[in-house]
């Protein structure tokens, strides 16, 4: 072969081409390919444990979030936090690189610990890992003991520690982890034999939503129920611009945490996102325990305002009923603005069981239900709530899939809208619907963290956004003719 | 080149190293060693850096700096549009870079463009068992779902490096099997010390990889250039191109922002290289000097001083065609930009703004600030080396406080102490200071704005930062009660 012949020129693909391979993208045979894919994952709507301990992290007074492993996971962390809430999240990491390594990480662990000490000036030092301290096999346990040993860490400061490696689980596991081992240390040796605190616990479990937690605490307030929510966020992501920056906005206090294993009842409203947790939790907190699912739609929301009712032992006060009229109302009345509309949905469990049950309850399909990373059980549930109505009729659940799976069933098998977080806008761009974004992150909106979903004011919020939106788009789209004052 | 020398009343050599000695009181002795020499006094005559830099973060404060997979995915290979680029490893590194740094691409997506996030998230199992079988899976099933990608690379995450995979030669197999360029990046973010190294790594990867394997079908021009080191954030690119080819160049090839492979393999035919981020691709430039002899020149797109500046001195590289071309563009652009100036310039004049971005933006914005009247009391970089703060030197005002990969406690002690009017920094940092009331832009991605780059760019950022120093929202932040 001569020289010339071995030349590669740069090509252009012919726009015939591109036309015929955009269109083959959105058919029949391209998603069988596409479900025939093992090995790559493309687009999906989970990330890694770390993000999940690192929310949790933050939700106690004074709590110092800390990263053992490399800078860049902590910088990452922190980055999704800051976009999706708009707001500061102050966390470290002990930046360990090459000799950490060979060496092991446990030089990093104590020069971090001593100058986060310092530096910030926590009431509690919360550590989570990455991968790079998984893999080599850093043993958290015995580090912490030899801080303690030499005096990093000072005398009575809390340093609870979660193993969250990046190649197992998601988001939800690493909440559930951090979580259990905060309650584990700020709890140890604090239960006393007959004393009770006569408060409710609340684990919200990963809901990074701050007037959901806002809401939590209004609804027991109106029962005159004293309650500790175990992890609250809304003081810590939602923080008042006043010309001043604290580093340690509000959270649950330590007290509180340590005492709330001398409560009434503990209830857990994510189960899936705190399994550990509530496993751990029934064998050693006082009081009675319950898991039920996360208050989202109206019949999720009477379990849980009756569980309360039932934990407290108080009636249901007529503010609630009120709300909950209210509510009702406002299904009533835009009730069909959503019937028959079909929607696709994909998130964590706990979520994905709270839309699909909101959705049947207006009449609407929740028809792709997407999960990447769910199990049996979760599959199994959702399915229990599909055949115990009529609008699940030939809904289909999909396991262990992620947004390019999304993207063949909206083309192939089209739907009215979707529900999910930010990531999904590229689909729903392709397929021409619009996306309802109750998830996490959402990077592209303003304020949706403040709005509460959960609870009856919650359910007002979906069904406000939801419906508006499809009066918006036939507004936007009906001839002429049809356009008219009233809808 | 002499500079004349920029002073800021009140800012001395004695009291900006006495702001950095009260700075580091609270630090441990060790911590506050280690920190000292990353903290220094600009001395402008000097031209040379007046801090240590490229060196570990100290554990446990909080530093701004990403990884070498950062570096690698979200600056150099990321922005190629025709590319499917594979974070292998676990879910999150991927899943954090997706879709973050507003690398805007054309094209239709899945199609001939792949903003997507590709990944093999790996599980235990794959610890345990290596991943190389799972990639040589999934390259073929990339290949089979995106048949117009001209190219795959592989961006290894940590835990790929510590268990011992050997990508390269996973990839050397596929792309044999395949017929396709794959690109392994031993990018591991636990190499070196910040995204600096996953810059040059990558860097590596190109050179080994795809340089001088295309050449363009069209006639050679003495014209023919490339533009390096632009990332596209906000359309940064279609800007400067668009004001390269006015002045009469080809610009060829794009590094990398809304890049196509093939172009960037035949990058070493063109007759010079124009480089914009100096941090992220020199070392690519000096490659293709030393191997394709092609020369290279740094240039600066941000405000109407530095873009004329920039633009005489490329002219310079070419003949009279292309001089004549420079000042005409220079004179059609001059009165526009005067006029922003006008508009602009009466609100912001004296207005004070400190900087901490990446790799050039704290030296290459402080021109377009300057333009509109504002001065730079403060600047720094997450992870820079000490040739980027040789070049920092002569464009800061003398003795301002230059500070290297700064901790947030440090940058926060900075600004209570300097009270500038505007922050020019990150995300992670912008809500810490707009909670104080400091306005605020984000300096990486332009807010979600853009582009910041030529004068299309100017008018942008212009607009931009009057509207975060004047906005009438800070007169709220004091509460009346």
């Amino acid at each position: 072969m001569s020289a010339e012949a071995a030349v590669k020129y740069v090509t252009e693909t012919p726009e015939s081409e591109k036309e015929r391979v955009a269109a083959w993208i959105n058919t029949e045979e391209y998603k069988e390919l596409n479900f025939k894919r093992e090995a790559l994952v493309i687009a999906p709507p989970h990330t890694c444990q770390p993000l999940g301990a690192e929310l949790v992290a933050h939700a106690f007074e004074g709590s110092l979030p800390f990263v053992h492993g490399s800078q860049g996971c902590a910088s990452y962390y922190r980055s999704t936090l800051n976009r999706h809430f708009r707001e500061p999240a102050p966390a470290v990491s002990d930046s360990m690189t090459e000799d950490g390594a060979v060496f092991g990480g446990q030089n990093n662990l104590h020069e971090g610990l001593e100058n986060a000490i310092a530096i910030y000036k926590p009431k509690m030092v919360s550590i989570f890992t990455s991968c790079m301290p998984e893999i080599i096999g850093d043993d958290l346990v015995a580090f912490l003991k030899n801080a303690r040993n030499k005096g990093i860490i000072p005398e009575g400061m809390p340093v609870p520690f979660a193993n969250t490696p990046s190649f197992n689980g998601s988001h939800i596991h690493g909440y559930d982890a951090m979580l259990l081992s905060i309650l584990q240390t700020l709890t140890e040796g604090k239960k006393v034999e007959g004393r009770c605190t006569g408060k409710i616990n609340l684990i919200p479990g990963f809901d990074a939503n701050t007037g959901n937690f806002r809401e939590y605490k209004r609804l027991f307030a109106e029962f005159g129920v004293p309650a500790t929510i175990l992890g609250d966020i809304s003081d810590v992501f939602d923080v008042p611009c006043d010309g001043t920056y604290h580093t340690y906005p509000g959270g649950t206090k330590l007290d509180d945490a340590a005492d709330s294993i001398n409560g009434k009842a503990t209830l857990s409203v994510g189960p899936y996102s705190a399994t550990k947790t509530f496993a751990w939790l029934k064998d050693n907190y006082s009081g009675k325990h319950a898991a039920i699912p996360m208050p989202l739609g109206i019949a999720k929301t009477d379990e849980f305002i009756k569980k309360i009712s039932e934990l407290s032992g108080k009636p249901v006060p007529e503010s609630i009923k009120n709300e909950r009229g209210r509510a009702v109302d406002a299904m009533t009345d835009s009730h069909q603005y959503m019937h028959g509309k079909k929607f696709a949905l994909y998130g964590d469990p706990d979520q994905l069981l709270g839309y699909v049950s909101f959705l049947l309850e207006m009449g609407a399909i929740p028809y792709h239900i997407l999960c990447s990373k769910g199990s049996k059980k979760v599959e199994k549930e959702i399915q229990a709530l599909l055949d115990s109505s009529m609008y699940g009729k030939g809904c289909k659940i999909y396991m262990g899939k992620d947004l390019w799976h999304m993207r063949s069933l909206i083309m192939t098998d089209p739907v009215d809208a979707m529900i999910g977080d930010t990531h999904g806008k590229f689909a729903c761009r392709d397929a021409g619907i619009p996306l309802f974004r109750f998830g996490f992150p959402i990077f592209d909106r303003v304020n949706k963290h403040r709005y509460p979903i959960i609870g009856y004011q919650g359910v007002i919020n979906m069904v406000t956004e939801i419906c508006n939106k499809f009066i918006d788009i036939k507004d936007e789209t009906c001839e002429d003719r049809f356009f008219e004052m009233m809808r | 080149m002499s500079h004349p020398i920029k002073t800021i009343p009140g800012i001395t050599k004695e009291s900006t190293e006495e702001l950095i000695a009260k700075t580091l009181e609270v630090y441990p002795e060790k911590a506050k060693k280690k920190r000292a020499p990353h903290l220094g006094a600009n001395d402008q005559a000097s031209g040379s850096a007046c801090v240590k830099s490229n060196k570990k973060t100290v554990p446990g404060v909080m530093s701004a700096r990403g990884c070498a997979y950062a570096g690698a995915k979200g600056v150099v290979w990321g922005p190629i549009r025709d590319m499917v680029h594979v974070s292998h490893g676990p879910v999150g590194c991927g899943w954090y870079s997706w879709g973050t740094r507003r690398n805007l691409m054309t094209g239709k997506l899945g199609v001939d463009q792949f903003a997507m996030q590709f990944t093999s998230d790996f599980q235990e199992k794959d610890i345990v068992y290596g991943g190389d079988k799972k990639l040589k899976q999934l390259l073929t099933e990339a290949k089979e779902l995106f048949p117009l990608a001209k190219g795959i690379s592989v961006l290894s995450e940590c835990p790929v490096g510590l268990i011992g995979d050997d990508i390269n030669s996973a990839a050397k197999q596929s792309a044999k099997e395949l017929d396709l360029p794959i690109i392994p990046c031993n990018c591991e973010g636990f190499r070196g010390v910040s995204q600096s190294l996953g810059h040059h790594i990558s860097n590596d990867t190109i050179r080994d990889h795809i340089i001088g394997t295309r050449e363009f079908s069209e006639p050679e021009t003495p014209y023919d250039i490339s533009l390096i080191g632009d990332y596209n954030i906000g359309g940064d690119v279609w800007s400067a191109k668009a004001l390269l080819e006015e002045i009469g160049l080809n610009v060829k090839s794009v590094w990398t922002g809304d890049g196509e492979l093939e172009k960037i393999a035949a990058t070493h035919t063109v007759k010079l290289n124009l480089i914009h981020c100096y941090r992220s691709m020199n070392y690519m430039c000096k490659v293709m000097e030393e191997k394709f002899g092609i020369p290279w020149l740094e240039f600066n797109f941000f405000g109407p001083t530095k873009i004329r500046e920039s633009l005489r001195s490329i002219g310079e590289r070419f003949d009279q065609t292309i001089q004549d071309k420079v000042e005409q563009v220079i004179a059609k652009y001059d009165p526009i930009m005067q006029a922003i100036v006008d508009e602009y310039r009466p609100r912001l004049e004296g207005k004070k703004v400190m900087l901490l971005v990446g790799g050039l933006r704290p030296r290459h914005t402080i021109g377009a600030y300057e333009d509109l009247g504002m001065e730079c009391v403060g600047s720094g970089y997450e992870f820079a080396h000490t040739d980027d703060y040789d070049r920092t030197a002569p464009e800061m005002p003398d003795a301002t406080v230059v500070y290297d990969d700064p901790s947030e406690y440090e940058f926060e002690k900075f600004a209570h102490a300097l009270k500038p009017d505007l922050i020019g920094s990150g995300i992670k940092e912008k809500y810490v200071f707009q909670k104080m009331g400091i306005p605020f832009r984000q300096m990486h991605s332009w807010d979600y704005s853009g582009p910041y780059h030529g004068y299309q760019g100017f008018s942008v950022f212009a607009r931009d930062i009057d509207m975060a120093v004047n906005s009438p929202t800070w007169k709220l932040v004091e509460s009346p009660f």
